[in-house]
Parts: C-alpha cells; structure tokens; sequence
C-alpha cells in the first residue's frame, strides 16, 4: 500500500456513493411506496456496515499484515458517524416530525430505540475527537481507552437492529456474528501470548 | 544513450502509466459499489395487470360510507399495494414479494370449508368467483405502524358459511393459507411455523364488513397481495387477513394462529387495532398512510367502532389484545 493518499480518496468517493444513489432515487420517486421508510432503512443499515468496517480493521490488519489499513479507519468510523446521524434525521424528521419533545418519552417506551440511541450517542464523543490535534491533547494511551467505546456502540447497533425486526431475524444474526468475532479476535489476541508473527502473510 | 532510454521509463509514462491505473481502480470500485447497492435496492416490480373481475357492485358512495363499506380517504396506487407486501411464504422483505410471487401459479384452486358444519364442501375457485362480488374500500392497517386504503373485490364470508351451515357448536373459525414450499418458496426457511394459519370467532367471521376478497382494483388479486383469494377483516391488524387460502374450519374452540404462536406477548387472538395498546416493542398511537409524509392517529378499530365495538361489548381490551 504504497499509496495511501490516493486508497483514502478511493474509500472516500465509495463511501459517498450510497448516499447519492439514496438521494437520486428520492428524487425519481424510485425507492417504493414508503421512501420514509426507506430512507431510514438504507442510513441505517450504512450506518451498521461502517460501524463493522471500522472495527474490522484492526483484525484484518493484523490477520493479512497490512498495517497502513489503520490510515483508513477513521475516515470510516467518520462515515458511520456521518450516517448515523443521517438516519437519526430521518428519524426525528419523518417518525416524529421534528417534535424533539416528543422523541424523549419515545426513547424510554421504545427499547429498540434506547438501543439505537445509545449506539449514536455513544459515536459522538468519538467523532469529536477524531482529530489529530485531539489524540495529542488526549494522549495516545487515553484517547485509544476512550475509543473503545464504539465496541458498545457497534454491539448497541446490532442489538437495535435485531430488536425491530419482527420474526426474520437472519441479517441482524450476521451482523451480530461478524461483530462477535471481530471483537472476540481481540479479546483472543489479547490474552495468548504474542508470536513473533502473527500475520498468515509475510509483511512486505 | 540508447540503452539508458531503453531501461528507465521516462518520468512522463510513469506518471501516465499510474494515473491510468489510478483511474481504472476508481472506475472499477464506484461502479461495483453501484452495482452493489442496485442489486440489494431493487427498483419497485412494474405492475402486472389482472384479469378484469365482471359485474363488480358497488354500493351508493353515502350509504356505503354509513355501513363502512366505503371510505372517503385517498385510495393507495395500485403500484404502492403491490410492492409494500408482508408475505412471509415468498419473501420478509417488503419490496421483495412482489418479485419473488411472480408467476405464483393459482390454478387450479380450491377451498374446502369444513369441521363443524352439517354441508362441508370443498369450493372450486370458479365457483367462489361466481358470489355477487362487491367492492369494499377499506382502510388497512399493518401492525408495523403503516396503513393504506384498498378498493377490494370480494363477498361476505356469511355468505360462503351460510351454504354450509355451521352446527350450534361452532365458535371460532379456522383458516389455513396453501402449504406448498415450491410454489412459495419462503416456506423453506422457518421464519415462520408453516402454513400459516388464523382465526376469528363464529359472530366476527359473520360481521358484513368481514370478507374473502378476490381481486382489487376491479381485477383478479395479484399473487403478492393474496391471490387468488383471502380473508380481509378490516378492523384487524392486516396480519389476521390471512392470504391464498385453501382451508377454512369451523371449531368450538379458539384456534391457534400464526404470529400468536411466534410471538404471544406481540400479537394476540384478537389483534382489533387499538392505539392505545402498544406493541410491546413501538407505540400503536399513530401510523404513516402510504403516500403521506406526517403520521396520522390511529382509530379504535381502525375506524370501524360503529360497526363493531358492540362484538366487544364488557371485554377487556387491553387484556384480549
């Protein structure tokens, strides 16, 4: 990965293309009958397959050896925060109609919104300190302990996921699967000792 | 001087030469990633028209309304019912029945209308499609939280009960969608306990407004709404219109039903729309109309209180949910 510059524009300008297509098919009126509905849907599920991205790469880096992979983990823990917030929009704009007031006493009655909920808020402090500066001002040990707060918001999000669904619980089960096993990779790499190396693949 | 040439790219190919591959890898990835999301968000399926139904009767616009058998709301597009379907037998998505029921063969097709009655029968659909058909545009409402409104073709389900004389034991009755994992293919899978089956008591399946619908828009049901017939009970959450019918029982006792068996503290025998019972997991206070952009509120009974709250008369409905 000689060229990390240009794999950044390359994941950048992939990330985008979703929403794009999201939005021109708002415009034609092509999404079905309830483009609400389906609005949500699609920043949601995005906004769960970031979240896995982001904490895929760790793993991945460390299974295939590919250590310049970190460079582009915070362009993706951006986007999932980015659709989040998208999704949290649609949310607060077409279920409740911007009546903030009303999204409170939604979020207690509702379980699978709580679950949603807390995986944003939990996004949020790490989007703020997202920034170089940040992890300076922080220190690396710090700001690395804070940002493991999205292992709870990615397993918030799935259980969000799999709360809302009513019987075809298959796809929240995946999601549910792969976070499992990128998460538990870590916990097993934390606790064998440490081989000379442990990539399947020679570094380059 | 000639040998060093041959050896060295020049600077200028170089840089060509990785721009050209820079491009390509853009190229290449933006049009998987489409390509991608295009495959997972299919385009809604293009209508396919139905056979025309003959000598639908429908009923002075006022006095339909008096008897709910009509509503002054805005009717749902033809294009918005059958591609938002709950059909579990093709498909858990919504958008994806439409395109999994293509070509869902219904003929032949036969129901048999049995247990206790003194003149079980089984009914040929040609047979059923002979009932004076009416049309009823009802309000539907999915237990989800959306709703539509639906011009059905179809007959009282009185009607077909009364030709087999139910005996003075019958209390509930039974109805059980086809059984047939090649014709729906869903029904490998186990989301849900095949075939999919429902109930009513006795008075609730003789209520007017309870009918077998066997087409909509004045033409034969498409396959992913029901075809080619199906129970419409419009004061219910639209899981209890059970779909494609081929069995109805009448029982003494209260019968299992599908998504009760599923899930028994989400969805009751009952099932009557109520915003002011909440499922477990949302609120049943409002729904979005298909084709709106705010929510409405949701109606006791979806509306139908008039015609028959006096079924549920001393019950409790918060308990009977």
């Amino acid at each position: 990965m000689a060229d990390v510059r240009f794999l950044k524009v390359v994941v950048f300008v992939n990330s985008l293309i979703p929403l794009v297509l999201l939005l021109w098919d708002l415009y034609r009126e092509r999404v079905g009958p309830n483009p609400l509905q389906f609005a949500t849907t699609t920043t949601g599920m995005l906004t769960l397959i970031f979240l896995s991205l982001t904490v895929a790469i760790t793993p991945l880096r460390k299974i295939f050896g590919v250590n310049s992979l970190v460079k582009l983990r915070r362009m993706l823990g951006l986007f999932a925060f980015f659709y989040g917030a998208l999704h949290l929009l649609t949310y607060i704009w077409f279920d409740r109609g911007f009546n903030l007031i009303s999204v409170v006493p939604d979020v207690v009655k509702r379980p699978f919104i709580l679950a949603g909920m807390t995986a944003f808020l939990l996004m949020v402090p790490l989007a703020i300190t997202s920034t170089n500066k940040m992890v300076k001002r922080l220190g690396g040990k710090r700001w690395a302990n804070l940002h493991r707060l999205v292992y709870l918001s990615v397993i918030a999000a799935v259980v969000h996921f799999w709360m809302l669904v009513k019987s075809d619980t298959r796809l929240p089960l995946t999601f549910g699967f792969i976070v499992l096993f990128l998460l538990g990779y870590r916990l097993l790499t934390k606790y064998m000792p440490a081989e000379p190396n442990t990539s399947l693949f020679p570094r380059e | 001087m000639a040998e060093n040439s041959d050896k060295v790219t020049d600077k200028e190919v170089y840089l060509n030469r990785r721009r050209f591959i820079q491009a390509a890898v853009m190229a290449g990835t933006a049009t998987a990633t489409t390509l991608i999301y295009r495959r997972l968000n299919p385009p809604p399926a293009p209508v396919v028209e139905g056979d025309k139904l003959a000598e639908v009767a429908k009923a002075p616009t006022a006095e339909a309304v008096k008897e709910g058998f009509a509503v002054n709301d805005q009717v749902t597009p033809l294009e918005a019912i059958t591609n938002y379907n709950n059909f579990y037998e093709f498909d858990t998505s919504k958008s994806g029945v439409a395109y999994a029921a293509k070509g869902f063969v219904t003929r032949p097709w036969a129901v048999s209308v049995e247990g206790l009655v003194n003149k079980p029968k089984v009914f040929d659909l040609d047979e059923l499609l002979k009932f004076p058909l009416e049309e009823r545009i009802y309000r539907l409402r999915c237990v989800e939280g959306w709703s539509m409104v639906i011009p059905w073709v179809g007959f009282p389900l009185n009607k077909l009960l009364e030709k087999v004389e139910p005996t003075s034991e019958a209390r509930y009755v039974a109805f059980q969608t086809l059984l047939d994992p090649e014709r729906m293919p869903n029904q490998r899978t186990g989301v849900l306990d095949w075939p999919y089956v429902e109930g009513l008591r006795l008075d609730e399946a003789m209520h007017p407004l309870t009918i077998m619908a066997t087409g909509m828009y004045d033409e034969t049901l498409p396959p992913q709404d029901g075809a080619p017939i199906r129970l419409v009970v419009p004061w219910k959450y639209g899981f209890k219109s059970i779909k494609s019918v081929v069995k109805i029982t009448l029982v003494a006792g209260e019968p299992p039903t599908t998504w009760n068996i599923q899930a028994p503290d989400e969805y009751g025998f009952y099932s009557n729309v109520n915003p002011n019972v909440p499922h477990p997991r949302w609120s049943q206070a409002t729904e979005r109309r298909i084709g709106e952009y705010s929510r409405r509120n949701t109606l006791l009974f979806n509306g139908y209180g008039e015609q028959v709250a006096h079924l549920y008369q001393g019950m409790d409905l918060v308990k009977n949910y």
